[in-house]
């Protein structure tokens, strides 16, 4: 592939990517929303992140079936204790790697 | 206004504490990008992609998930219009994660919006949300976790690209730092009751969803449905008081 055919490729990707990011922004920022709107959109942060952390942590990825009791699942129960008593991020990113490697000797 | 502020302040120190402020939050996403981006470079340069086009491929595009499936997509011969099909497919999600941030950033300028939403992401959304909602927060630290994200991932994939295989990918549990920060900031978004039900809801529903419907799809589909079971879960408790 040619400079100009990345740059057609990569910059289409750039534009459907960038439109869903910005018009709801562009055009909700300068309205006012509905208290039905605000507090419908209050519970998608949660919603978002649970949805994006279920199939890491309760399937196999490569299979694309249920699984319960791997290592992901295992090391995110005391990274949650932790994050919930110490309300750190920075802290909690750390002591979930840090569990994540020793899992990886266990395992393996 | 009884005082002027001074004419020549450099360098500024509200918009240092502004950067600093951005800068020590977001690290986790950066070090979080390091291992993916150097996996998605190396996955690149073995697919046949130059290294500079993978640094133009992470500017112009900035999403994750989206340029792995077309890195593999190019390594399979895949068309540009299905590839560009596929990434809007895929980054459809942040039409939600754009609304929920309209309600911290109203009234903003428009140039500002402009230059903000390009760096919404997964983690710098669930990030700013995060510090948003617990107060304490700007545009001007929000849009400094935006970019400085954005470096981490256009440098990392970058390397990953040059370096090609010399890299041991997921050493020292480098591949569950999003999964932990995702952890955490969910902890963090669990206010009250209804938000512990939604996330529940949630989770059931993407785990079914993504065994059983092919794509991405559980994303969306999940974060809708949970979110509107929790509106009227909030509504019912709200007329039984």
């Amino acid at each position: 592939m040619t400079f100009v055919d990345y740059l057609f490729l990569f910059g289409g990707m750039g534009l459907v990517t960038y439109i869903p990011r910005w018009l709801p922004l562009f055009y909700l920022a300068h309205r006012k929303m509905p208290q039905w709107l605000i507090d419908w959109l209050s519970l998608i942060p949660v919603a978002i992140l649970t949805a994006l952390l279920a199939p890491i942590l309760f399937t196999d990825q490569a299979a694309r079936s249920l699984e319960i009791g791997k290592p992901e699942l295992l090391v995110a129960i005391p990274t949650l204790i932790f994050a919930l008593k110490s309300k750190s991020l920075g802290g909690t990113v750390l002591v979930g790697m840090g569990l994540y490697w020793l899992t990886g000797f266990m395992v393996s | 206004m009884d005082t002027a502020p001074p004419a020549h302040t450099s360098p500024d120190p509200i918009a240092l504490s502004w950067f600093r402020e951005g800068a020590m939050t977001a690290w986790p996403i950066c070090f979080g990008y390091i291992p993916i981006g150097l996996a998605l470079g190396v996955l690149a340069s073995q697919a046949g992609i130059p290294a500079w086009a993978v640094t133009m491929m992470s500017a112009l595009v900035f999403a994750g998930s989206a340029q792995f499936i077309c890195v593999a997509m190019l390594a399979a011969g895949a068309s540009t219009g299905s590839i560009i099909f596929t990434t809007f497919a895929v980054n459809l999600r942040h039409f939600l994660m754009s609304s929920s941030l309209a309600v911290h950033l109203s009234g903003v300028r428009r140039l500002f919006l402009n230059f903000f939403a390009y760096g919404i992401t997964d983690e710098s959304f669930a990030v700013n949300m995060t510090r948003f909602r617990a107060g304490n927060w700007g545009r001007w630290q929000a849009i400094t976790v935006n970019q400085l994200a954005n470096l981490a991932w256009v440098v990392s994939t970058t390397c990953g690209a040059l370096l090609g295989q010399f890299i041991p990918v997921g050493a020292f549990g480098t591949d569950y730092a999003l999964t932990a920060m995702f952890l955490a900031l969910l902890i963090f978004q669990l206010h009250d009751i209804i938000f512990i039900f939604t996330g529940l809801a949630s989770l059931c529903i993407a785990v079914l969803w993504y065994l059983f419907i092919p794509g991405d799809s559980y994303i969306i589909g999940a974060s809708i449905s949970a979110a509107t079971i929790g509106y009227f879960l909030k509504r019912y408790r709200e007329k039984r008081r």
